[in-house]
């Protein structure tokens, strides 16, 4: 977390400094309306005041406003009265009515009206926007909602365990930026790498409860679509997007394997590690035969990778049962799967069987014999010289003492 | 010990050069009981055994909590293989020298008895008799069988190594070689090789660690450890109270004294006992890693 800390620091400051040339230009352009137009004096009457940068209200709040900055940013041209408009003449009241940004961004409002920030109070539009008087747009750097600063904003809460727990949430920015698309975000600045708005949206963000949300189960094949176009394509000609189609819940979409916010690289020990288990939460049959196999002994061991998984036979995304000719695991197609792997695969070879259950008599006759037969000679050859060997120890030891002489078998040295 | 050559020669033959004898100063005679290649066989039996115990049990029981970190002791999840199969093929190289020697021993050297007789390997009645007379013995029934050069628990250790080796290396190269293999084995084959290799090796590391260490090393006899298979020889008392029968016959015929050897140099002695200790705790510390697997 500190580390992701400090990169975003260091990319604020990056942006900061990129900003100053651009402060340059906004002064002269500050300068010539002053001269020209009327209507700012407004600003110039009330920064002769708000201007001071220690300038507080009773309750030691500061009531300091950058007239730079505010210049700015993407207000820049309004009059301060046209958001505080309870202000009609000097001297104002002490106590002013909080501004009310609905009455122009109306379209926003109605977004959040029934989205999970709808309260106000809790989630005022500063608490993702920022300063009030240094909004900048969202394409602009310095803008708390600018894609690479999006994860930050968001987590000022949802980094937050105490918040997370009181609302029952997950406490995501920290696995959101260890996964690939935090990196790709942090690390090398993509401003295409999803981000918290990319999947949740912004203004109408709904609960993952909610069918209406990008993020409720049947919509995330097509939220993550946006990007993974052709992945998201794959997946819906394969079984499992089939069946989340025709409303079976129980079927996977990308965040049941890929996690939501944690996702990394499929290629990673991390990832190959923990993915057949994944599988296996569902296909609890099948991992239980896999991990009889040569295959599952090797892969345990963890780091070793190589060896196969469950997608690098049934494939990833386009699940296909063995029965379309399509499958990976189509028969036709099995010497080219196994053949990835094990150069010089034939028919024979492969007619192994990846998930053989050796408890099962009907299925795998020889196997179920060879098990037994193996199994019967391990015990009785162990349990007949257990019983041997214990009572010649006891025997000789008996012996032993009974002759009086303690042997200790040094007598070869 | 170093300049012998009597003992690179078949002690069954009894034709070693009689060696003198200090009759006046040392009362202990040693006898040879293994010959230099054979006490070779075990030390490269017993070391790839265990190089192959320790990297085949993390893949046995892959799933216990002590599998990843036996495998990285071992130098890695990428080394596991490569030392099995390196231990492997060590085995079986020892296997085949071992082979060869029966077959030159018995073809060109035309050594009798060594396919049937009192110094024959193979089973006969009266290890069946011994058997229970032992057994009987062990109750308290009955006198102590005297044994002959082999014990019938002796040629079981024998017998089971060979088995043993021959099963458990050719399900191994099965899956070594399993696409070549393949051409004239069916696919259902492969699946049984790793229930084999897995159940017999199991047998070979239960076995080994516990009842051959307590049969030979570790029981009151012999206890803390039988030297004989690292220094070649024993004392006399040890022969005449170990091996009786063997011990008369020899006697009877006058041959005893071919049989002669040099006491063991202290420093090999001492060495020895260093790998055979190492070699128990070894094997006693696997076998308790393989327990667990089954009881946590």
């Amino acid at each position: 977390m500190e580390k992701e800390d400090g990169r975003m620091a260091q990319a604020a400051r990056r942006e900061t400094s990129l900003g100053s040339p651009i402060h340059l230009a906004v002064w002269l352009a500050a300068f010539l309306l002053l001269a020209t137009s009327h209507s700012l004096l407004a600003q110039t009457d009330c920064l002769a005041c708000h201007g001071d940068k220690t300038m507080q209200d009773a309750s030691g709040h500061s009531i300091a406003v950058d007239g730079n900055v505010f210049h700015a940013s993407v207000h820049g041209a309004l009059q301060c009265n046209d958001c505080h408009s309870d202000i009609k003449a000097y001297p104002h009241p002490d106590h002013m009515a909080p501004v009310d940004c609905k009455k122009c961004h109306v379209d926003e409002a109605s977004a959040l009206k029934d989205s999970v920030h709808a309260d106000g109070a809790e989630h005022p539009c500063t608490s993702c926007h920022g300063n009030a008087h240094a909004i900048f747009p969202k394409l602009d750097s310095r803008s708390n909602v600018y894609p690479l600063n999006i994860p930050r904003t968001c987590g000022s809460c949802h980094g937050n365990e105490a918040m997370a727990k009181k609302h029952g949430l997950q406490n995501v920015l920290a696995s959101y930026m260890d996964s690939i698309h935090g990196f790709a975000l942090s690390k090398e600045g993509l401003l295409v790498a999803a981000n918290c708005q990319s999947c949740h949206g912004s203004h109408h963000i709904l609960s993952h409860k909610n069918p209406l949300s990008p993020t409720y189960k049947t919509n995330i094949p097509a939220t993550c679509g946006t990007c993974h176009a052709k992945i998201t394509a794959e997946y819906e000609r394969g079984v499992h997007g089939k069946a989340v189609k025709a409303g079976d819940l129980k079927a996977p979409v990308c965040s049941d394997c890929h996690t939501a916010h944690a996702i990394v690289r499929p290629t990673d020990a991390e990832f190959r590690m923990q993915s057949t288990p994944t599988c296996g939460n569902c296909h609890k049959d099948k991992l239980s035969t896999y991990h009889d196999t040569f295959h599952s002994q090797l892969g345990l061991l963890g780091g070793y990778v190589e060896t196969a998984r469950c997608w690098d036979c049934h494939g990833a995304h386009e699940m296909l049962p063995a029965s379309d000719p399509n499958s990976p695991i189509a028969k036709q197609n099995l010497i080219k799967t196994c053949g990835k792997c094990h150069a010089g695969a034939n028919s024979s070879f492969v007619e192994y069987q990846p998930h053989v259950n050796a408890n099962d008599r009907k299925l795998n006759p020889a196997l179920y014999y060879i098990r037994l037969f193996m199994n019967v000679l391990l015990i009785s050859v162990l349990a007949f010289f257990a019983i041997h060997t214990l009572l010649w120890v006891i025997r000789s030891r008996y012996d032993q003492i009974k002759n009086g002489e303690e042997k200790d078998g040094d007598k070869d040295a | 010990m170093e300049k012998r050559k009597t003992g690179t020669k078949m002690p069954e033959l009894e034709r070693a050069v009689p060696l003198k004898v200090e009759s006046n100063g040392g009362p202990m005679r040693f006898f040879v009981r293994f010959t230099r290649s054979q006490r070779w066989l075990h030390a490269v039996l017993f070391t790839t055994f265990l190089g192959l115990a320790a990297t085949g049990l993390p893949l046995r029981f892959s799933d216990s909590f002590w599998a990843r970190g036996l495998a990285s002791a071992v130098g890695g999840f990428g080394a596991i293989l490569f030392f099995h199969k390196f231990c492997a093929l060590a085995l079986t190289v020892a296997f085949l020298v071992h082979v060869k020697d029966i077959f030159s021993r018995a073809f060109a050297q035309r050594e009798k008895g060594i396919f049937w007789g009192v110094t024959s390997m193979v089973g006969n009645w009266k290890d069946v008799k011994d058997l229970f007379g032992h057994l009987r013995w062990f109750l308290g029934l009955g006198p102590k069988p005297h044994f002959e050069r082999y014990a019938y628990w002796e040629k079981f250790d024998y017998w089971a190594v060979f088995w043993g080796m021959i099963v458990i290396g050719f399900s191994g190269y099965a899956m070594w070689f399993a696409p070549f293999f393949a051409r004239f084995l069916p696919g259902w084959a492969l699946n049984a090789a790793l229930v084999i290799h897995g159940e017999e090796g199991l047998l070979a590391i239960l076995f080994i660690f516990s009842i051959h260490f307590v049969n030979t090393h570790l029981r009151p006899d012999s206890f803390p450890m039988d030297m004989v298979v690292f220094t070649g020889v024993e004392s006399e008392e040890e022969f005449k109270e170990k091996r009786p029968m063997e011990y008369e016959r020899l006697a009877k015929a006058g041959k005893l004294e071919s049989r002669l050897g040099e006491a063991p140099a202290t420093w090999f002695v001492t060495f020895a006992r260093v790998v055979g200790f190492a070699a128990i705790f070894f094997g006693t510390l696997l076998l308790i890693l393989t327990l667990t697997a089954y009881f946590f």
